[in-house]
């Protein structure tokens, strides 16, 4: 319901970029004068529409140069980026911008702006009318869950994280397909971190909308992402969901950069609803008994499976139901789910 | 005490000859500063030629540029604002370079993603975030322009240096002491008048300040 009344909105105002919110980088390469090896170096990837895309890896591997490159601040020297279907450098670089949402690390709000203004300023760019503006300025704020009083305040009367939410806010303003989003929360403490973080994952249930996040933490690339890209040194290492980094990892830089030959660390990166996920679509993970149904230890999809063994444990049952935030039975997870990702490279039996 | 009683109207309007003065001063020394701080802020090895010589121009003695200029421009108003303006560029685009290169990157970063253009990301960020120090850069060519100016009547600018020059010629102290109360009324206004402007471009961006 949200979905449509948050696209509903724009319709009227953007000519769309693309159908669908979908990123192709095709042998895409970028090198600094000041470097002699390339920042980006041939990437070929796909985005599908609608995922949260993670990059990941150490610093100076050249996951800002890429995410850069998708909204023209930086251009390549070879290799193409398509946006669902169309070639990014094939529209007038500020319209392109103005439909990709962009948060970035030092939140960047203009000080001398209030949150309304800072929020308002692409609408207003995009020659929105004034009460569609107010209507959208209402939405985004109880989206991102600060009151509206807030509005007429300014920038530097909000704290670190409150200004981070308001980042994303005027990101989100026009209604992009895309959010780009480069080490957002690396400057909020812990507590404000995971709170941004879990906000995130439910904005991104919602609004379904393509992001591509960088971060260079392992747990939180792991908390956010359908899909995770590593890179090293320019290249791409290895792309796939969270559960085929820790159960297939491409090489011993992988396995280093997860830690992922202790199994309780391994257990950690991984959660519930990967499970699931896995399950129905390669249908590997066969799932425990069906549960008989008494009161006791549930699990939730963002549970990880360290805690999921610590429950098993303590509720002495060999596998225990997930249920959703509004107590839908999504399956069960159980000991044999856990015995059978520990044991590597599944799809090749 | 007794000349401005008796002479009201001639300083009244010596003064405001000062005050035309400074106001040409300012309104060219912008019309040139503005532009060239921009230019020098986005190409940033100009910066360092461009300001030695702004600094050079500086150090030229106030009376002998003006005297120099007088075979170019002839004798009144014109030669007095032109090296009057050609003093205000090294104070005014200093401010107002410190104030552009100043702006925190992500802030310039954020807007350029956002998709503004480079007229709009202008108007709306830079001039507003560098303002308070185009501002105190401008406060700064007003108060010396007025200090300089009064020489300027050496020339036949007029202003409120021709009571100076007149006094001491003549040995009328009452008429030199109204002249150096007159300028000196004329600083503190001016002053606290671009000083109020400051703070509220400042508050703007800042918030109270304690
Ligand atoms: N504007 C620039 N000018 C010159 N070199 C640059 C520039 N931006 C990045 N580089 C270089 O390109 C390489 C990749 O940098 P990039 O910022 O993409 O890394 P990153 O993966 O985002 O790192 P971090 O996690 O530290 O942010 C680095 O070697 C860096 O020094
Ligand atoms: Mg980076």
């Amino acid at each position: 319901m949200s979905n449509e009344m948050i696209s509903s909105t724009a319709d009227t105002n953007i000519l769309p970029v693309s159908e669908s919110g979908e990123i192709v980088f095709e042998r895409v390469s970028k090198s600094f004068t000041t470097n002699t090896n390339p920042a980006v170096d041939q990437v070929s990837v796909k985005i599908p529409a609608g995922d949260l895309v993670v990059l990941l890896g150490p610093s100076g591997c050249g996951k800002t140069t890429l995410l850069k490159m998708v909204n023209r601040l930086y251009e390549p020297d070879s290799g193409k980026i398509w946006m669902g279907g169309k070639e990014i450098h094939t529209l007038p670089v500020n319209e392109l911008r103005r439909q990709i949402g962009y948060v970035i690390q030092q939140v960047g709000l203009f000080p001398h702006m209030t949150i309304q203004k800072n929020i308002s300023i692409v609408p207003h760019l995009l020659g929105w009318e004034e009460k569609q503006i107010i209507d959208r300025l209402e939405m985004l704020m109880q989206l991102i869950g600060l009151p509206v009083s807030y509005l007429p305040r300014y920038p530097r009367q909000l704290s670190g994280g409150e200004q981070q939410r308001v980042g994303l806010a005027r990101a989100l303003a026009a209604d992009p397909e895309i959010l780009l989003m480069d080490e957002p929360f690396a400057a909020v403490d812990a507590i404000n971190r995971e709170r941004l973080q879990s906000e995130l994952i439910d904005l991104h249930g919602k609004l379904n909308k393509t992001i591509l996040f960088v971060t260079h933490d392992v747990e939180e690339a792991f908390r956010l992402a359908t899909k995770i890209i590593v890179m090293r040194a320019g290249k791409l290492v290895q792309y796939g969901t969270p559960l085929e980094l820790v159960t297939q990892p491409e090489n011993e830089f992988i396995e280093d950069l997860l830690g992922s030959s202790n199994i309780l660390r391994k257990l950690s990166l991984v959660n519930v609803n990967s499970i699931l996920k896995a399950r129905k679509n390669q249908s590997i993970f066969t799932g425990g008994s069906q549960p008989v149904e008494r009161p006791g230890t549930v699990l939730h999809p963002e549970d990880d499976l360290r805690s999921v063994v610590s429950l098993l444990l303590c509720s002495g049952r060999d596998s225990l139901p997930v249920k959703d935030s509004e107590n839908h039975l999504l399956g069960t997870v159980g000991y044999s789910d856990l015995r059978e990702m520990l044991i590597s490279n599944l799809p090749s039996e | 005490m007794n000349y401005l009683v008796n002479n009201f109207d001639v300083v009244a309007k010596l003064f405001l000859q000062h005050l035309q003065l400074t106001l040409a001063v300012i309104f060219f020394s912008l019309l040139i500063g503005i532009p060239l701080g921009l230019l020098l802020a986005r190409v940033r090895w100009l910066r360092g030629p461009v300001m030695s010589v702004l600094g050079i121009i500086y150090t030229i003695p106030s009376l002998s540029f003006f005297v120099l200029l007088i075979p170019l421009f002839g004798l009144g108003t014109r030669p007095a604002i032109i090296a009057l303006t050609a003093y205000a560029q090294l104070l005014l685009i200093r401010n107002w370079l410190v104030g552009l290169t100043t702006i925190e990157p992500a802030v310039l970063e954020a807007a350029r993603g956002m998709g503004l253009n480079g007229w709009q990301r202008f108007w709306q960020i830079e001039f507003p975030l560098a303002l308070p120090m185009l501002l105190a850069g401008i406060r700064l060519v007003a108060l010396s322009s007025i200090g300089i100016g009064t020489i300027a009547a050496f020339i036949n600018a007029g202003g409120l240096g021709v009571l100076l020059f007149q006094g001491v010629i003549t040995a009328n102290y009452d008429k030199i002491f109204t002249g150096a109360l007159a300028v000196t009324v004329l600083s503190f206004a001016a002053n606290y008048f671009i000083r109020y402007l400051e703070q509220r471009a400042e508050f703007r961006i800042y918030g109270k300040r304690i």
